[in-house]
């Protein structure tokens, strides 16, 4: 498969993810639509990652693997990332009992 | 001995020195110091003016330059004095009749206190220097100085006491008026230098403007330049259409009104045209317009001054009227007469003022002729000067008066019988309305308070020597005019102005009018006049007008209303465009536009500040379309 | 049309498909199902890839921990789908055509790349394999392995201090 296809899908799930951002009021889902498009990169950059490791033709054996182990990372940091965004969000509603972002406005003062 | 020409710069030294010696000190000058310093620079003017006019008449003219006072690129604009047959004869009459006008104040002004009394010598002295620096200038420039500098004591003088508001206005009225004819003097000049490079009169090696305006101007050039300085005359001189402040002016001191507003000042117009005859020569359409104006000007002011019952303003209006006489003169190119009519009117305005002061001081300050009446027997001596100048104003010969204005007439008459007709008339009027002033003033009964008639008494000899010297030039004055007609080759003032209006005479083709007409033209005038005399002294002696005026009478006693006539048409439109100014521009569209300023930028930050909303959803927008114009730029844009 | 790229196009539509319900559904927990199924496509996209580890650890992680973390906050919560709160209609309408926007214009960009016509390597490959991920973990990569164990520490204080109750003040 050519690196288009994956690209063109990449951008389309980041998109998708995107869109998710900026219409859904709940923060839950919106954090949701954010780990989607984390996803979206770690697909792209495993896709580069082949794309390398073809294009060198196979030497040296290990061409290309920064993109997977970036992935390995990226993921590292979304779990860390949501365990604490979830726990921000839960204390949030503890206090307003509410998780619509529209509530969530403190930042205009 | 030296050349007393070289010491011209004299004249006008010493009435600087006055004006700044009894300016500064005036606290700590007496008043008889005050007068002798006063009186005295303007004693030492006159006797280096009679140097200098023994000098010109044996041929000597000059030019005195001081020090250069314009220099840019190619105009060059020297501080120099021109010594000539003109301004000698200008000096002599400006010194001495001002000499005598400064010893009369000395008495005049006695009830002032010593620093207002020197504040009003030093004014005067200021005043001399101005009309000094104005007749010997040698360029249109320095005469501008000396023009504006007399506007400026006329007003300081005008509003001595400042005290009195409606004094302050005709002051301002006086300086304003003025101003309006400085601004066409103005533009002449600078029309004078775009298109001739220099304002100097004249030259020897013929780069003035007198000796290029042949050559170098067009006939448009000429026009454009004789009518804007012709304006700036009527301003200063007090012809049609700025006449009015003259009655006005009044306000001032009696002599004030008898130096500036009747021998000197008003004359500067005269001399300027006078100066520039060849200009006017070459300009014949201007000449017809000077003419006409100068004529209307003498009737419209002869037929005010008939009803006028303050004893100043009826000489004011005389004066307006002489005026038109001297620019009828130089409208019809009798440059001499008019010149000679300067000198004449000079001695007896000055002596008809200073007559009318003597009356005021001996009436406590009381204008109004219809309270006066039967003063001949308590004031013998202004009595008969006031007559003498009487009889001379209103032409009856061998009084100076007579020749003056005859030669004048004689012009016109050959120029365009209508102009002698009408001047005829004015004439008769002049006559006429003189002695109702005469006759209502001191024959008859007096009219006035028994408190008044108490105090009656002749004035002291301070002010009564200058009218009998004022007197006797009045009545002899006129003998150095005698026309051609009466006696051969006896107008030694001709004779003597000649080099100056050489050039126009080598222009102009004499009209000479038949010694007959000329004769008949005479009788003519004289005989007129008796008989007004004799009407009027009849009439006003039995049954002074005391009652107000009614019908056509009521509207000359009102000036024909023409004060009126420029408050509609001239103040009320501008105070309503000051109002429009202040009101609409300034307030509703000036400070709109400021104030609006800050308010446009006040509502910006309010909108701006909406962005800040606090809501995390608006900025994750704001953010993605951040991106997304980064993206777009970075790879369509910047290729 | 070979078996992968068959395999392929169906794991994009589905992988896209469940993408937009994630953002479509009203009630959360739906959104957290199809969210589930979205990671199945992208795991199942990087087994074709040959990045075994990525895609085991992909599910272990994401649909077995996170997910269900989320799952956790969602039910705790107990949000269905009435409680749901709505943007207004502008603001949806705004962020539908600027994620649109944006997509063409990344799309287009691509029409510019360098990389167009390069192939990536399917189903073989030795660098997907856990072996060698992990000896350029361990060799070339081993302080940033060391850090993200911070990392982790750090988050598990983090979260544990946040989500304390407050003592509360008299």
């Amino acid at each position: 498969m050519n690196i288009e296809h994956y690209i063109v899908l990449s951008v389309a799930l980041f998109c998708i993810g995107i869109v998710g951002v900026l219409t859904r009021r709940n923060a839950i889902i919106i954090f949701m639509c954010i780990e989607l498009m984390l996803n979206a990169a770690n697909l792209l950059l495993v896709a580069f990652s082949k794309m390398h490791y073809a294009a060198a033709a196979g030497q040296p054996a290990t061409a290309g693997i920064d993109g997977q182990l970036f992935v390995f990372f990226i993921m590292v940091v979304a779990a860390a990332e949501v365990s604490v965004g979830l726990a921000i969000i839960v204390m949030m509603y503890r206090n307003v009992h509410s998780v619509d972002v529209n509530f969530l406005n403190r930042l205009k003062h | 001995m030296k050349n007393i020409i070289d010491l011209a710069w004299l004249v006008p030294l010493f009435p600087l020195i006055g004006f700044l010696v009894n300016g500064l000190f005036r606290r700590q000058l007496t008043k008889p110091l005050t007068a002798i310093v006063g009186s005295g620079t303007v004693l030492a003017s006159f006797v280096v003016s009679v140097l200098i006019f023994f000098a010109v008449k044996n041929g000597q003219t000059g030019t005195v330059t001081l020090f250069p006072f314009i220099q840019i690129s190619d105009l060059s604009v020297p501080f120099a004095f021109q010594i000539d047959q003109l301004s000698s004869l200008f000096l002599l009459i400006i010194t001495g009749v001002g000499f005598l006008i400064h010893v009369y104040s000395a008495a005049y002004m006695n009830s002032e206190e010593p620093p207002h009394y020197a504040r009003y010598f030093s004014y005067l002295n200021l005043f001399v220097f101005s009309m000094l620096l104005l007749v010997m200038g040698a360029n249109f420039v320095i005469l501008f100085i000396g023009w504006e500098g007399v506007g400026l004591c006329s007003y300081l003088l005008i509003g001595y006491w400042f005290r009195n508001t409606e004094y302050n206005n005709a002051a301002k009225k006086a300086f304003i008026m003025n101003r309006i004819g400085d601004v066409a003097f103005l533009l002449a000049i600078f029309w004078m230098i775009h298109k001739l490079g220099t304002v100097t009169f004249a030259t020897p090696d013929q780069t003035g403007v007198f000796d290029l305006v042949a050559s170098k101007l067009t006939a448009t050039d000429i026009t454009g330049i004789t009518l804007l300085l012709f304006i700036g005359a009527t301003g200063k001189s007090a012809q049609i259409p700025l006449y009015t402040w003259l009655p006005d002016a009044m306000a001032g001191p009696t002599p004030v009104s008898a130096l500036i507003h009747a021998a000197t000042m008003v004359t500067a117009g005269i001399y300027m045209i006078a100066r520039s005859n060849i200009l006017y020569t070459l300009a014949p359409v201007t000449q017809g317009i000077i003419a006409i104006i100068g004529l209307a000007t003498a009737i419209l002011a002869a037929t005010i001054a008939l009803k006028q019952n303050d004893i100043k303003k009826v000489l004011a209006y005389s004066t307006v009227s002489q005026l038109g006489y001297m620019f009828l003169g130089l409208g019809v190119g009798a440059f001499t007469g008019a010149v000679f009519h300067v000198m004449t009117h000079a001695f007896f305005k000055a002596l008809l003022f200073l007559g009318a002061g003597s009356v005021i001081h001996a009436m406590h300050h009381e204008q109004d002729i219809r309270r006066m009446g039967g003063l001949k027997r308590y004031l013998p001596v202004t009595h008969l000067t006031f007559l003498l100048a009487c009889i001379a104003i209103a032409g009856i010969p061998p009084f100076s008066g007579f020749f003056s204005k005859d030669e004048i007439l004689a012009a016109a008459y050959a120029k365009n019988p209508v102009y002698y007709w009408l001047g005829a008339a004015t004439a008769l009027l002049t006559a006429f309305y003189m002695f109702r002033l005469y006759a209502t003033t001191f024959l008859g009964s007096f009219r006035g308070t028994e408190e008044q008639r108490h105090h009656l008494h002749e004035s002291p000899a301070l002010m009564t020597i200058p009218l009998i010297v004022l007197a006797i030039l009045s009545v002899a004055g006129g003998w150095v005019g005698i026309p051609e007609v009466l006696m051969p080759d006896a107008h030694a003032l001709e004779k003597f102005l000649a080099p100056i209006f050489a050039a126009s005479s080598a222009r102009t083709t004499p009209h000479a009018i038949p010694h007959s007409t000329e004769y008949l033209l005479m009788s003519i005038t004289v005989v007129g006049a008796a008989i007004a005399i004799f009407v009027a002294t009849a009439r006003y002696r039995r049954k002074p007008e005391l009652h107000e005026a009614t019908g056509f009478g009521k509207i000359l006693a009102n000036k024909w209303y023409v004060d009126e006539l420029y408050n509609f048409i001239i103040v009320r439109p501008l105070n309503w465009l000051s109002r429009f100014l202040a009101n609409f521009i300034e307030r509703d569209v000036i400070d709109w536009l400021v104030n609006g300023m800050g308010k446009a930028v006040q509502y910006t930050s309010r909108q701006v500040r909406l962005l800040q909303s606090g809501q995390v959803g608006s900025y994750v927008l704001l953010m993605v379309l951040s991106i997304l114009i980064l993206v777009a730029v970075q790879f369509f844009v910047k290729k | 049309m070979s078996i992968s790229q068959v395999l392929f196009y169906f794991l994009s539509a589905l992988a896209l498909g469940s993408a937009l319900m994630v953002v479509i559904s009203r009630n959360p927990v739906h959104s957290v199902l199809w969210l589930i199924v979205t990671f199945f496509a992208i795991s199942g996209h990087y087994i074709m890839l040959n990045a075994q580890f990525l895609g085991i650890v992909n599910m272990i992680v994401y649909a077995g921990a996170i997910m269900v973390l989320f799952l956790f906050v969602i039910m705790l919560m107990n949000l269905n789908a009435e409680t749901e709160p709505q943007k207004n209609k502008w603001m949806k309408f705004a962020g539908v055509v600027s994620g649109g926007c944006l997509l063409m214009v990344l799309i287009a960009a691509l029409k510019e790349a360098e990389v167009k016509g390069k192939a990536t390597e399917l189903v073989t490959g030795e660098i997907g394999l856990i072996d060698n991920l992990g000896k350029a973990l361990f060799t070339d990569f081993v302080v940033p392995f060391e850090i993200s164990s911070v990392l982790f520490l750090s988050a598990m204080v983090g979260t544990v201090v946040i989500g304390k109750r407050e003592a509360k003040e008299a």
